[in-house]
């Protein structure tokens, strides 16, 4: 645990200590403000928003794809792309949305709140923290920097063996897709380890698991699932790369190798997968729908538990990604029922939501809405799901539209709604400020239109045998009628640009909030989590007083008490005076981790490393050569800063910021 | 002395801060541990698809050389006893027998690298390369995994030793021994399951 103590002022001596240094030579970065506290922190609040701006980036860039593949399929004979373009553009699409925004945008959410939530000052690694960050920006670099050397992955997001290999996929493309993710990789590896430690090891005094909250317990699960479901993908990776790039014949079917081997190693990692992608939205409106209900959630441990049974399960069903593979009867049925059975412990998370919604005082605020559009959204994208489970009916939804429909219902309506009700929620806690609800109106309705709009006419263009991934349709092939291609296809590319906007909405939200916007209070939604208990946005050590925790929901158990007459909540306090309380019985001595260079220096030459499959020994010399420094760097550094390194305390002795080295 | 006021606060810092009473370090140590499982677990995989998938080269049967494996699994194995030394001395603050028992598992580790190399040159000159056949890459693939992982393992136990010699270690001596242990019984530990399923049951 790399928290640290600031030296206390007898052993403050500036003159005689010398600055922390490692390797002897480099001195610790202690800037406090500007670019140089950003690229070297380690706070999880500023690797948090870090991770935040750089998934938002990745999703604008995803879903400018998505709107050239709309505008392909349009109009019949679409010439917008061509079918190699096309085949870059929905597997870039997907392997963006999903490595790079989703992943990113939940560890941003994790980051930022889970030390919060449970009463921390920082992870438990927080130089392995900011690794993690920059090795997802240089995985996603290395990912979409493909299209401007020789053409991006073309092979979909699931990459199929023997169609990525060297023959069926010549140009480098997929040699990037298979770098960047095992980089990215790495990143989220790194990143589930801290964050299963933070939450085992350093929750607050008398925060047992069953009083955690909601959000907590989903992004552990997560965690758990990454940890032991990354490896996987990474031995497939591996093995995909030694074919591309070093001659061997993993899935050379000439050969004799075995093309499902590629789809196990996938989906034993891609099932999973699919439950870290949705299991964050779930946390998240497991937060807001009580909140904004006025009611406790309902039935606290079936959520935490059926979360946990979903990551349990979601380990047995990946082979009905496969059922068209021709796996035999027994494995068809037995992965079928595992694939209904995992709907169970969904749906009782949706009865536990709606249960908490029925009798509260709801306020349809913007956040709220998101919440109660992903409870609708993804019902119906779980319902099509149960379709799938059924292993005739799969065969036949296999590869088609339906498909597509069903995952954006669950991963657009479930995870990306989750998300936005996490930003409208959350905003002011990070920023201190409120979003506007006029706009995050329009943004919330053109959303859920669009949304609706576009992946709606999907099911039925699917069942009327659309294939997935084609890049043309012609007139001809379109059916008869009004209700053909033609008129489901129109509809669902209009559906995006309404999706589009509504997303705009969001980002000039964002720009007008941050220029006019008004301070927000404490406590502006009445909340029930600790993460309010601290200023917004949070100081650096996050709480000047570590909370001692009695309740679930500690922060609301704080304001309310109940009446033993009426049993009725009373108001005993303001969350304000709560703050205000914790801020005059601040600790005075608080403990912060120092920054660092390696994290950033270590990632690079990691990504360098990489690179060298594609470009040479040489290369990945280098690369080799910086990480063994940037690893004796980190070992030698002082966890803790030096004396030297913070300011002089100017009298006080408590003083809690790094100072600026001049 | 500064420098060594804090790291015990350090420390002491850690068990005050727990919740499992396990360290942050050691936890982390495990969870990394686990998913490694499913890393090898992936690889041995591959391995026992294809080690009968011989279109080229020798067979599995025609080029393993069980005596002379047997002998570097028992150098190995050993490491891990020498390497429970390094930890009891550690803890006992001893920081001379650390050294050198730590020394004598990276020596053992090395004599097992050196084997692996022996064998690979072996195995090669008798026409089994990497991209032979899918057994001959399967194979390579997983002991070179395992190898890989050794190797780090020596370079972690060469620079605890030249770390601790020089009195720079940040943090709880006796545990980052003990991390370092953990990290090398688990590769120990593979490779009595690789050995066994690549070596023993024949394919």
């Amino acid at each position: 645990m790399a928290i640290i103590e600031r030296p206390s002022s007898e052993v403050a001596t500036p003159a005689v200590v010398a600055p922390s240094q490692a390797l002897g030579a480099i001195r610790r970065p202690v800037a406090s403000k500007g670019w140089r506290s950003w690229l070297f922190t380690v706070d999880h609040k500023k690797i948090g928003i870090m991770y935040g701006v750089v998934a938002m980036v990745f999703f604008i860039v995803g879903g400018v794809e998505a709107l050239l593949i709309r505008l392909q399929l349009a109009l019949p004979d679409g010439r917008i792309l061509s079918a190699d373009q096309y085949n870059q553009m929905f597997t870039m699409h997907a392997t963006t949305m999903i490595f790079l925004f989703a992943m990113p945008m939940a560890g941003a959410f994790a980051n930022y709140f889970l030390p919060l939530q449970i009463g921390a000052r920082d992870v438990a690694f927080p130089r392995l923290n900011a690794l993690s960050l920059w090795l997802l920006v240089g995985g996603g670099l290395i990912l979409n920097a493909s299209w401007f050397l020789g053409g991006a992955a073309d092979g979909g997001w699931f990459m199929y063996a023997p169609n990525s290999g060297p023959v069926f996929s010549p140009s480098n493309g997929v040699d990037f897709w298979v770098l960047g993710l095992q980089i990215a990789g790495i990143a989220s590896l790194i990143g589930s380890i801290n964050l299963i430690v933070t939450v085992l090891n350093m929750r607050a005094p008398g925060m047992t698991l069953m009083k955690m909250p909601v959000f907590t317990w989903m992004i552990l699960v997560v965690q758990f699932l990454l940890v032991f479901s990354l490896p996987v993908i990474t031995v497939a990776l591996v093995l995909l790369m030694f074919q591309r790039s070093y001659g061997a014949t993993f899935f050379d079917v000439s050969q004799g190798a075995d093309p499902l081997l590629w789809q196990h190693l996938f989906w034993i990692f891609g099932h999973p997968e699919v439950y870290v992608l949705i299991l964050p939205g779930f946390g998240i409106i497991s937060e807001v729908l009580p909140t904004f209900s006025r009611k406790p959630l309902f039935g606290y441990p079936f959520v935490v538990f059926s979360g946990a049974s979903i990551g349990l399960v979601g380990f047995g069903v990946w082979a009905h990604h496969m059922f068209a593979a021709g796996l035999g009867p027994v494995s068809v049925a037995v992965f079928s029922i595992s694939t209904m059975a995992i709907a169970i412990p969904t749906g009782v998370k949706i009865f536990n939501w709606l249960l908490t919604m029925w009798g509260g005082k709801i306020w349809y605020t913007t956040a709220m809405k998101f919440a109660i559009g992903l409870v609708v959204l993804f019902t119906i994208g779980g319902l099509s799901g149960v379709t799938h489970s059924v292993a005739p009916s799969d065969t036949q939804q296999t590869d088609t539209y339906y498909i597509v429909a069903h995952f954006h219902y669950v991963l657009f309506g479930g995870m990306v709604f989750g998300l936005f009700s996490g930003f409208y929620y959350w905003w002011p806690k990070v920023f201190g400020k409120l979003l506007n609800e006029k706009l995050g109106s329009w943004n919330f309705w053109f959303m859920v239109i669009g949304m609706n709009l576009t992946f709606g006419p999907m099911h039925i263009l699917g069942l009327q045998g659309q294939p997935r991934r084609m890049y043309v349709w012609t007139e001809a092939r379109a059916g008869e009628g009004l209700f053909n291609f033609g008129f489901w296809n129109m509809v669902s590319s209009i559906g995006s640009f309404v999706l589009a906007v509504g997303i705009l909405f969001f980002l000039i939200n964002v720009v007008i909030t941050a220029r006019n916007g008004k301070q927000a209070p404490a406590d502006p939604w009445d909340a029930r989590t600790l993460e309010w208990l601290a200023t917004s946005p949070p100081k650096e050590h996050n709480f000047d007083r570590i909370p001692v925790v009695h309740h679930l929901d500690e922060f609301f158990h704080r304001k309310y008490e109940e009446d033993p007459n009426t049993h009725t909540m009373r108001q005993i306090a303001t969350g304000e005076e709560l703050i205000r309380a914790e801020e005059a019985a601040a600790d005075s001595d608080i403990h912060l981790p120092g920054p660092s260079y390696w994290p950033l220096v270590l990632a690079i030459g990691i990504g360098v490393l990489g690179l060298g499959v594609v470009y040479g020994t040489p290369v990945m010399v280098v690369g080799a050569a910086v990480v063994l420094l940037a690893s004796f760097g980190w070992v030698l550094e002082p966890s803790v800063p030096e004396a030297i390194d913070y300011a002089s305390p100017d009298g006080d002795g408590h003083s809690k910021e790094i100072a600026t080295h001049g | 002395m500064a420098e060594t006021a804090t790291h015990t606060d350090h420390a002491a810092d850690h068990g005050h801060h727990s919740s499992t009473g396990l360290s942050n370090n050691k936890l982390a140590m495990w969870l990394f541990l686990g998913s490694e499982c499913l890393l090898f677990g992936g690889l041995i995989s591959t391995y026992m698809l294809y080690r009968g998938r011989v279109q080229n080269g020798p067979h599995p049967s025609q080029i393993y050389d069980i005596p002379f494996t047997s002998v570097s699994s028992f150098v190995l194995l050993m490491s891990s006893l020498t390497m429970v030394l390094a930890v009891t001395s550690a803890q006992r603050d001893d920081d001379a027998r650390t050294n050198l028992w730590l020394t004598i598992t990276a020596l053992l580790g090395a004599t097992f690298i050196g084997g692996q190399v022996y064998e690979f040159t072996t195995f090669y000159r008798e026409g089994l390369g990497f991209t032979t056949s899918l057994f001959s890459s399967s194979f390579y693939s997983l002991t070179g995994f395992h190898g890989v992982h050794v190797s780090v393992g020596v370079i972690m136990l060469l620079s605890t030793m030249g770390i601790i010699k020089r009195n720079k270690i940040t943090g709880n001596k006796a545990e980052v021994v003990e991390l370092v242990g953990l990290y090398w019984h688990f590769v120990d530990i593979v490779w009595i399951i690789i050995f066994t399923l690549i070596y023993l049951i024949p394919s």
